[in-house]
Order: C-alpha cells, then structure tokens, then sequence
C-alpha cells in the first residue's frame, strides 16, 4: 500500500470502524430492551422512519413508524414500554457492514443491510424484516449521532406485529 | 335450508360441528374459526357470489392502461383502467391453463401476456391472442371450431363510488348502494365525498388468526375502551365518550362512531382503572395534532363493510383495511392510506403523523394483531366451545353507545344465514 493510499483509506477506514461500532451499540441497545437509550442515537431533530420499499419506490410518505426529533423518539418509547400490549419475545437485529457513501467535515452518508428475527414462546425462530438503513449521521462533539435513519425493509408482509423499533 | 347445511357432512353430525350452538347469535361456536370446510363454504358464500368486495381505489388507476393487483376473498384479480376511462376487474387466471399471469403488482400497459403459452389479454381481460392458434404448416393448433369470442379471464361485476372500487363474481349483485343501505351508505358518503382521493402510501402485515376475528375487532367498541391504553390514556376513544354503534339491516355492515369527550368522569374512568395511565402525556403534542374535517362532531368513524373492507377514520388517519384470508389461520391485512387531493402539505404532514397509530407497528393497532393471535391460539385447540357476545343484551339493534357486542351479533346473524347454519 502506498503513502498516498493509506493517507486515503485512513480517514475511511477510521470512519467505517466507528460506524460499525455505532451500529453494534444501536442495535444492542434495542435487542436488550434498552429502549430509553434509543432516542439518544439522534440529533435533537433527528428523523426516524421504517418504510416498506413499496412506499419508498412510489415516493409515498406513509411509513409504519415515523419519529420527526427526539420527542416524538421518546413518546414511541413511552408505548413501547408502557401502553403497548404485545406477546414477550426476543427481537434481535443483525447489520451488516456499513457502505460509506460519502463523508465530510459535517455529515457522513452510509448504508448498512438489516436483518430482523424474533423468537415467540412455542414458535420457531423467524424472519421479520430485511430491510436497508439509509444514514445521515453527523458528530457532536465525540458522538456519532443520527441526523437521519431511514430503515426501507424489502418484506412485504409483517408476521402479526412489530412491536419495537428497527 | 337444507341444501346449504353442514350436518351430515364430512362427519359434523358427530360431533356436533356444523350444528350451531343455542342461544343464536350470542353464541359463535369455536370451530367456525378453524375448520377447513367452513373456510372452501366462506370463499363461495361470504366472499364469491352477490357479495361487493373492495378490491382498490380508483387514484390508484388514475390513467388508461393502469392496473393493479388485488384479491376477492383468497381469489387474485385485476384491476384496470381501460382506454375508454371504465374500470374493470378479472380474475388473475389463464382462460388456458390458469396461470396468474399478471404478475406485477401494479403498472400500466395495454395488454397482458401470460408468460406461460403467450395467450394475451386487453384491459378488459378478453383474449386476443394465441399463439400457433391455427397450428404450424398446416398442423395442430386449435380445432376450427374454437373461437375467441366470449373467451377470457373471469369477469368481475364492478361498482364504483367516489373512488372507491368494488367487484362481485355474481354480475346480478344488488346496486352498491342498495348493498349498503341509506344508513351505512351515509357513512360511507362521509369519507368518500366526492373529493379525488391521493394514496399516500401502503402497510401490510400477515395476521395468524382467522379473518372473522378482525372484522369482529372492529365491530366490538367494548374491547377498545380496556384493551387500547394508548387511545385510553389519550383520550381518543374511551367509553365515556358520546358514542354508537350502528348497521344496515341485515346487520352484516356496521360502524362504531365516537366524538371526543372532555376530561373522564368518575366511573368510567374507575372501570377502566386497569389500562387508565392518567400519568401520561404527550412530549411531542404534534402526533396528535387534530384538525376536524368533516361536518358533524364524530371525531372517529370505523366502518365494517361486509365483507372484506374496514374503512378507517380515525381523527385525520384514514385507510382502507383490505383483509384476504389465507386458510382458516391466517389472513393479510393490507392498509391502504389515504387523503384528498387537494390536501394542503400540513394536512398530509398530519395523516403521515397520525399513521403512527395503525398498521403493524401502530401505537394501537399492535394490542390488537397480538390479541387477535393469542385468540386464535386459545380457539383453536377448543373447537366444541363457544364464545359469548352478550354485552349489550342479546337482541340485534343499533345502540347509543359502546358498551355493547351487538354489531358482532349483526355479523353472525347474517354470517349464519348465508353459510346455511
């Protein structure tokens, strides 16, 4: 490798490794149940939408969850931990790789697959979604927070219900 | 009628089943929401025949050459705008071998071609083509005395009203209208003005319970005020609310009809201490900032219409709920969202807001996907027993309020009377 590509692939490199780090702590996060942690991955006007890729595709706006800042974050984990009524399960989410797109001073662009699987009391284990993040993410001071995730999932069909956030 | 009843066959006698319990429609036996037969009856009596079915929305083929896919019952159809602006709707299977050969979802074109043998198909679903029809040098093909005329896919009777398209298998239906009845028309009227529609997008989700049950959650006002403490705690939809529930006459139609209350008063709120969270507001009120839309102050209208189609209007959220059952287990439940065209930004901004309530991962949608499983679970293996719907009393007559089953006994009175038990 030359000087010239590592002076390259350093900054990149750099940045790929804290966006897998900030994918395995979201995604932890809500596997353990943490779900009070889940606004603080967002900028105080962060955008949270799970949109199938039908609606996504036709440039439809209605989404099966729709979070605009880290109120309305915090309200959805307010149901999810308090209103809503829902089977116990195990929700567990795998992401791949994060693909930068692009990065500068201010903002990087990066997609990652997601897969998510959930475990029932006297069910096997199954699919719920697979989807794709779509990230606009921005630092603050030492944290990586997302400015925008749009999780677009291929599934067509829900198995009964989502009952937490992707 | 005896010549649509179960006893006898495939051993209902026996065992009781095919025999409706006493007590008429305050009882509804559990093997109606398992057993295979009732489901092959259902598709035939329920969902085929002179029953109007939703199959789409006409913003959805606004263009000549439009279509889309849809389902009456568990039947894949077509549904198309033809050059000459009318809207048709055929069966999604080959006049040939029956393939499903429309195999995009949606699209717009001028001819279907079944990928199979190449038969293709006009907007209308009418055959104009085959290939090799007259055979090759003079040998096979078809014999002289077959013809395309009349041939085609299965043609649906369609009705259309203020953009909302219906199809029947039988072509001798009742007008829609007439279908509906003056009352539920009027509410179906409410929703459908007249104003172009815009569709603003689609959720799905696969629902492990038998379909009645979901028309039932949505005839059932009762289970709204326990259950839902989100809608509770909210103050969207409590029982102290000025509310009904009406139907058609034959009481297979229906609507629960809410209007947004003041402050609980002291006994509902004590019958409801279980799920009232009086600790809860909203930080973000934008979710459910409100804006009236309609004249009259029913702030939430859910109409029932037998027998695939829930329309939802709950505050600025509106949907069609388009249930295509899939086996006695099982059916989808597709949402299609909607507005008016001439829907400022800010109103749009609000449904997408307020979808946060509905679909698979809706704040009070959820309670409802998951108990609906967890009766199918609890049916299922308890086929000889039975439900009671005595909420309300036992007679089959509109109420001024919610405390009451009685839509779910409209359902079955005329559910008992088209499947012959």
């Amino acid at each position: 490798m030359t000087v010239m590509e590592k002076s390259i692939l350093g900054p990149v490199l750099e940045t790929r490794l804290a966006l897998e780090d900030l994918n395995a702590r979201y995604a932890a996060a809500l596997d353990d149940g943490e779900y009070d942690a889940w606004p603080s991955f967002f900028t105080d006007d962060g955008l949270y939408r799970l949109v199938p890729k039908e609606n996504q595709d036709l440039g439809l706006p209605i989404a099966a969850l729709h979070c605009e800042g880290r109120l309305m974050l915090e309200d959805r984990v307010t149901a999810v931990k308090e209103t809503t009524m829902a089977r116990p399960r195990e929700l567990r989410r795998f992401v791949t790789q994060p693909r930068v797109l692009s990065m500068d001073g201010s903002e990087i662009v990066a997609q990652a697959n997601v897969l998510l699987v959930e475990t029932l009391l006297d069910q096997m284990t199954k699919i719920v979604l697979v989807g794709r993040f779509l990230d606009r993410i921005t630092r603050e001071g030492e944290r990586l927070l997302f400015r925008e995730r749009i999780c677009v999932y291929d599934s067509l069909h829900i198995p009964n219900s989502l009952v937490e956030p992707v | 009628m005896a010549e649509a009843s179960l006893e006898g066959e495939r051993g209902f006698a026996k065992s009781e089943r095919g025999k409706w319990p006493d007590g008429g429609v305050t009882r509804v036996p559990f093997w109606v929401y398992s057993d295979e037969e009732i489901y092959r009856r259902e598709q035939d009596h329920v969902f085929g025949g002179a029953n109007w079915n939703y199959v789409a929305l006409e913003a959805e083929i606004p263009n000549g050459g439009d279509f889309v896919r849809s389902w009456v019952g568990d039947k894949p159809v077509v549904v198309t705008r033809d050059a000459e602006g009318g809207v048709n709707v055929f069966a999604n299977s080959c006049a040939h071998r029956g393939v499903a050969f429309c195999r995009h979802n949606r699209g717009n074109t001028d001819l279907f071609t079944c990928p199979y043998h190449q038969w293709s198909y006009d907007l209308k679903g009418r055959v104009t083509g085959i290939p090799f029809r007259r055979g090759y040098k003079g040998k096979g093909g078809m014999g002289k005395d077959f013809s395309l005329e009349g041939r085609g896919a299965t043609p649906l009777a369609v009705a259309v009203r203020n953009g909302v398209i219906f199809a029947a298998f039988d072509h001798v239906a009742e007008a829609f209208e007439d279908y509906l009845g003056p009352k539920m028309l009027g509410y179906f009227d409410r929703v459908f003005d007249g104003r172009p529609l815009k569709v603003l997008g689609y959720l799905k989700q696969r629902i492990d319970c038998n379909w009645k049950l979901m028309f039932e959650n949505i005839k059932d006002p009762y289970h709204a005020s326990v259950l839902h403490v989100f809608l509770i705690t909210f103050g969207l939809f409590r029982m102290d609310q000025e509310s009904a529930v009406e139907m058609d006459e034959t009481g297979r139609h229906g609507a629960l009809i809410s209007r947004r209350g003041a402050e609980a008063d002291a006994e509902a709120s004590r019958e409801m201490s279980n799920n009232l969270r009086v600790d809860f507001s909203l930080r973000d009120p934008r979710l459910l900032d409100i804006a009236r839309e309609y004249p009259g102050d029913a702030t939430v209208v859910m109409q029932t219409i037998w027998p695939n189609v829930i329309v939802q209007q709950q505050s600025n959220t509106l949907a069609m709920r388009h249930m295509v059952p899939r086996g006695p287990h099982a059916f989808d439940l597709n949402w299609t969202f909607f507005g008016y065209a001439d829907d400022t930004p800010e109103m749009t901004q609000r449904r997408v807001r307020q979808a946060n309530l509905m679909g698979p991962a809706g704040l009070v949608s959820v309670d409802d996907s998951e108990v609906l499983v967890m009766s199918q679970d609890g049916l299922v293996p308890y086929p000889d027993s039975e439900a009671v719907v005595e909420m309300g009393g036992k007679e089959v007559a509109d109420a001024p309020h919610m405390i009451t089953e009685v839509a779910i006994r409209g359902f079955y009175s005329h559910y008992k009377k088209v499947m012959g038990l």
